[in-house]
Formats: structure tokens, sequence, C-alpha cells
């Protein structure tokens, strides 16, 4: 590494303490570094950062909005606030959100007690869901022979859409359309029974962080998923390069 | 005297939510009587676009208090969409539990709602006449009831992973074998609980004198009756055929269970939620018939467990032909918790009983499954309709309360015209109008909503709506 472009190191607080970072790492990398909790949903180490979620939410001295932690990357002097109560209240409020803009319905889910989602809702406290549902009736595609996407539960965090790009290299996945009407799709929004593309190796179920990707005939409460591969597989790539 | 219509709502110590009206005539005379079920769930509407593999614990959600019944038949129906015979382990741990369910569910009906009726009486203070009011009079007797529900519930748990609604009962058998600390727990429970089943029995059998009266008109008519038989044509709750028998305690018919199609069919009434279901071949409302405990034990030609077999024997001298009195479905709940009882002891004494082969996997290979087993309150069917992929497009339910929803209104009609007369209501009256509700131990939808309280209002309305008198009790 040191044979390229010298890194700098940049010296900042988080939450008052103070802390060096490379100048390449985000305030979310520094923070895990330090063992500072920032919560975080669309994020996986492993995969590219998309600032999906807007959990990771943290306060910046001088910057009058609020700055996702994952794709924001550290500065000299930088001031970060990561836990407040300020920050607590909208990182329920978005949490809420997401389980108000689908069919989140844990107790009949096949991923319940193995969700990410529900583990943060636990996490952070979320008690209530304060915003009235939308019930929208989404579809589920269960044409593939060994998976299935119920939209019901997708919470749009492009974790698949990722590590279908990023580490299979088949880019099966991909987003449509925009505000409620966005949702996951397979090849241009083919069955995923139908895709082309689609090697049927199932990162994206494992990577899935709720219910909305599953192995065919894992019934309530038996998804657990799988994610020990992801490291590997990136250690990999890193050192063929 | 003009016409009147007397509303008792809501029913209270049942399971859910209901109302009875009882219309009186010009003389004071019950003319018509209604049992009306208030409230609507749509699980039949609701499952479908979901994958058929998530049924079995989505259909659970019906009932906090059977779950493990709509357990067990949606998964029979699941097993029935993937075409498979599941393995032996799996149906003898899915007895086990359908046996447990039966146990807590019995002692719940029979010690929470009804002894408050049996032990303190028909017209005792309303304040006092529930669960608590037995802890005051017969402690021991409210003890061994939550012990009894207790062991039942444990079970469950032990089995399943959790009592209420677990997730251990899947299409193709069960997630996960008995372990052996389990099995031994369960069966160093057993003697303590067949104890006090046998006190509650005998206890029973010595109290039957003091409700002559309530025997003699508590949905006491001929109907046929309905329930699952073993190929022995002995009790049995998990599988077998369906058997018909008529009020003379011959045989009508014995049918497969998967073809219920063939000789059942449902009604609605623009009075009530609850569909009601029919004998086909007799029609409506000829074909009445009557499922659950009392159904059972009339429907059989023995019992495979020893003391419950004793006390069939008994039980079936009440009568020469079927046992008619509906008051009788206590005593024959009370056999069925000896046999439950007996039964698991037997199904875990198996030397295989912690096989782990116990779950068979396969797609999508029927389009549609039938599953029928018994729950406690009678014969339980799930029938589900797939597509290609396995997601739902069709389903039906016939639960054991839409069996016996036209004989729980004629039932009502019979004691309304027996106890309920003129102008001048007491609240004993009413009380055996839902008492004989309860002797069928409706499960209108999830659970118990009885807080103890009799929570009774009724309205004495003259035919053109006139409020004439209203009695509320709380």
């Amino acid at each position: 590494m040191s044979a390229r472009a010298p890194i700098r190191v940049k010296t900042l607080t988080i939450d008052g303490r103070e802390v060096g970072a490379r100048e390449d790492q985000t305030i979310l990398e520094v923070a895990r570094e330090n063992n500072i909790f920032i919560p975080t949903l669309c994020n996986l180490p492993g995969l590219s950062n998309a600032g999906a979620c807007r959990l990771c939410i943290v306060e910046v001295k001088g910057v009058n909005k609020l700055l996702p932690a994952c794709v924001t990357r550290v500065a000299e002097g930088m001031e970060v606030t990561v836990n407040s109560e300020r920050l607590a209240k909208f990182r329920r409020g978005i949490l809420e959100l997401v389980f108000a803009e689908r069919n989140h319905v844990c107790s009949v889910c096949v991923t319940n007690g193995h969700c990410d989602l529900q583990n943060m809702a636990l996490k952070l406290g979320m008690t209530h869901v304060h915003f009235p549902y939308q019930y929208p009736r989404m579809p589920v595609d269960a044409s593939h022979e060994r998976f299935v996407v119920d939209h019901n539960r997708c919470i749009l965090c492009a974790r698949c859409v990722r590590v279908c790009d990023e580490i299979e290299g088949a880019h099966t996945w991909d987003i449509m359309s925009r505000g409620v009407e966005c949702r996951v799709i397979t090849d241009l929004a083919q069955p995923w029974g139908k895709s082309e593309s689609c090697t049927g190796c199932g990162k994206c179920v494992q990577v899935c962080p709720t219910g909305a990707l599953s192995e065919k005939g894992k019934s309530v409460a038996e998804m657990s998923k799988r994610r020990q591969f992801l490291p590997y597989l990136t250690l990999m790539r890193e050192g063929r390069r | 005297m003009p016409r009147q219509t007397i509303v008792i709502d809501p029913v209270t110590r049942i399971e859910g939510h209901s109302k009875i009206s009882l219309h009186l005539d010009e003389e004071g005379h019950v003319e018509e009587a209604y049992f009306h079920v208030t409230q609507f769930r749509g699980f039949e509407k609701f499952c479908e676009g979901r994958p058929f593999y998530e049924m079995p614990s989505l259909m659970a959600r019906i009932c906090g208090i059977c779950p493990v019944s709509h357990l067990i038949a949606s998964a029979k129906a699941c097993d029935a969409i993937l075409a498979v015979r599941i393995p032996e382990g799996a149906v003898r741990l899915r007895k086990v539990l359908n046996l447990a369910q039966i146990l807590q569910s019995h002692a719940l009906s029979f010690f929470y709602l009804s002894v408050p009726d049996l032990l303190l009486g028909m017209d005792s203070d309303p304040a006092t006449r529930n669960v608590f009011g037995v802890m005051e009079t017969n402690p021991a007797m409210a003890r061994d009831g939550v012990r009894l529900r207790q062991f039942g519930q444990q079970i469950i748990e032990w089995l399943a992973g959790k009592r209420i609604h677990p997730a251990w009962v899947v299409p193709g058998g069960v997630s996960s074998p008995l372990t052996a600390e389990n099995r031994d727990r369960i069966l160093a429970g057993i003697p303590e609980a067949l104890a006090i089943a046998t006190r509650a029995l005998d206890w029973f059998k010595t109290e039957i004198e003091r409700f002559r009266e309530e025997i003699r008109c508590f949905a006491n008519f001929p109907t046929l009756f309905m329930g699952l038989v073993g190929d022995d044509g002995t009790l049995e709750h998990y599988s077998g055929k369906l058997r018909f028998l008529d009020a003379g305690g011959h045989v009508v018919a014995d049918y497969a269970d998967t073809s219920y199609p063939d000789y059942l069919a449902e009604i609605a009434h623009p009075w009530s939620y609850l569909k009601t279901s029919f004998y086909k071949p007799l029609g409506y409302p000829d074909g009445v018939y009557r499922v659950g405990p009392l159904a059972r034990l009339n429907v059989i030609d023995g019992i495979s467990t020893p003391r419950a077999s004793q006390e069939w024997a008994e039980f079936r001298e009440l009568d020469r032909g079927a046992v008619l009195s509906s008051f009788y479905y206590h005593y024959a709940r009370l056999i069925e918790i000896v046999y439950a009882l007996e039964k698991i002891e037997q199904l875990l004494h198996d030397s295989d009983a912690l096989d782990s082969n116990v779950r068979a996997h396969a797609s999508v290979n029927n389009s549609e499954g039938i599953g029928v087993s018994e729950a406690p309150r009678g014969t339980l069917m799930h029938h589900y309709k797939v597509d290609r992929d396995g997601l739902i497009t069709w389903a039906n339910l016939i639960i054991a309360t839409g069996h016996n929803n036209a004989a729980m209104n004629r039932g009502v009609l019979q004691v309304a015209r027996h106890f309920v007369h003129g102008n001048k209501l007491t609240e004993g009256m009413l009380n055996r109008v839902e008492a004989v509700i309860r002797c069928f131990d409706p499960c209108l939808s999830c659970s118990t909503h009885a807080d103890g309280r009799l929570a009774l209002e009724v309205e004495l309305r003259s035919h053109q709506g006139e409020l004439v008198d209203v009695c509320r009790t709380r």
C-alpha cells in the first residue's frame, strides 16, 4: 500500500473522543475501528456503500444537516456526534417509516428472529410505529426454482443489487421506479425464474437483511442468513488485484 | 303483550365475540333464537398470494388457544400440496402435539369457562360466577385446572419451542426431533395430570344429578354426528376416515377425509359472520350435525387406551343410541383429557420416539391440498389451492364451530324456550342460554375475552323496536 500515494492521517473527534483516521476512511469505518456503535441497515462490510437507509446519520459541527456516516469521508478537525437524543429520535423515525411503508409482519415472516430490521428495531428501542401503515399490495415472485422474492418485506437497501454486481459479477438485480413504486427487479423486470443473467448462486438471498429474499420451502422463522462467505470472497478478490 | 326481542350481548366465557337474540311472541314465549357471531377475520382472503409453506404459521395466528390445531390441519394440507408421505417420526410428534393442544384447551374450557356454572350453580351471583369465584369456593379445583392446562402448554413448549404460535410444524413434517430430556420431562408429568383428570371426571359424575333439567334441554335433540375415526374405528385426532353417525347410533357412512366437498356444503346466514355447514345428502336444515368431543365419543367403536376406554363404556350407557344432550360435551371433554394423557404416554414410550427423521422435502407437486384433523372443538378442515409457483390462489377453512353452528342455534332456541318466559327476565335464565353455547366451547376467533365479569346487557324491545326494559349486570 505504501508503494502508492502516501496516505495522510486525519484527526477528528467522535462524541468528544479524539480518534485518528486515514483520509480515505468514512466516519462509519473510523467509528467501528474505535468500537463506537452507529446503527446501519444497508451497509454490509465487503460491499460498497449505498447510503440507502440513512440510519447511520450523524451530526457534524458546522454542518446544518445530518450526514450519513457510511458515505461521509473524515476531515481534519471534524467534530462528529453519533449519539444524541435528536439522532436517536430521527433513527427511530426512519425505522418506523420503513415498517410503515410495506407489510413487515414479523410473526409470520420466514426470517422472524434472524432479521436485521427486526434486530435493529429492538436495539434502537422502537416500540410503536407512529405513522399510518400503507399496506401496499406488493407481489411475491416465486418463479425461481430455489428462491423467492417477497416485495412486501423489502426495505430497498440494495444489498442484493451490490452483491450480485460487485461479488458475483452477474448484475441480475437492479432497482426500478421511484418513491412508493420503487422496487428491486431481476433482469429487465422479468420474473426471477425467467432471468438469464441469474447464476442461482444465492448470494443476494444471504445478504438480504429481511425476509424479502429467502430460500423456497423455508417455513416461518426458519430462514437464517449465512454471510460468512462475503469477507472471504472480498479478501480473495483483493489478493488477486 | 307486544312481540319482543331479547339480546344477550356479548356472550361471555366463550372464545370470541358473539351475541344472542331471542324473539318473543305476543304471549311472551320464545319464538325464534339466533346465535350471532359478530366478528369477521378474513383469513381465507388475505392469505391469497402468500407462499404455501408460510400457511401453517400464518393460519395458526387465527387462534391463540388452538394455534396447534390450525398448524396441524394446515401442515397436512401443505403435505398434500407437496404430495409427500411424511416420516413416521413426524406423524408421531405431530400427534403428541395435537393431543397436548386438546389437553390444554379442554382444561381451559372445562375449568375456566364452565366449572363456574357447574360448581357455583347456573343461578349464582354473576359477580363471583367466574374462575375467581371457583378459587374462593374450591381452591383445589381451581389449582387443578390451572395445573392441567399448564401441563398441556408445557408439552407444546417442550416439543415446539414455544407455547403459543410455535412455528415447529412445517409442510413435510416438523422442524426438529424430540430430545430425550424433553421426552422424559413430559413422561414425568403424566401421572400427576392423570390424577387431576380422574379427579375432575369423578367429581363431574357425582354432580350430574344436579343438572337433570339442563341435560334434558341443553341442545338435546337428534342430529348427525361427525368425527375422525382410526382405521380400526377407535378414537383418533390426527388422521383417519370421517364418520357420520345418526342419532340412533348407526353409522351412516365412512368417508375419506380429503373428499369433504363431496358430502359437506356451507351456507351463509345474513345474521352471522359464521358460515353454517351441513351434510349434503340430507340438505339443510336436515343435514345438521355436531362435531367435537361428544360427537367423537359417539362415532367411535372404541378407545385404544385402558382408562379412557373404561370411562367411554360407562359414557355410552347414558343413551341407547348416540348420546344426544350437548350438556354431555363436558363429560366427553373430560374423558378425552384422560385419553390424551394416556395416548401421549403410549406414543412417547415408542422406541422410535426420538427418531431424527422428521421432515420430508419436496416442492409443489399438487395444485390443491386438503388437511383434516380433530381440533379440541371438533373437525378442522383446511383446503388450499396454489399456482405453479406455490402461491396460494384460494383457501377455504371449515372450523369446528362452523360444523356446530346449526346445532348451536337450535340449542339456543331449545334452552330459551324452556327457561325464558314472559317479560320478566332473570339473569339465571339468560346464563343458561349462554351456558348451552359454552357446552360446544365455540372458538369464534382467537382467545377468550371474558375477564370473569359477566358483561351482559339485555334489552326488551317491542316489535316496533320500542325499548321496554333494560337489564345490565356487571
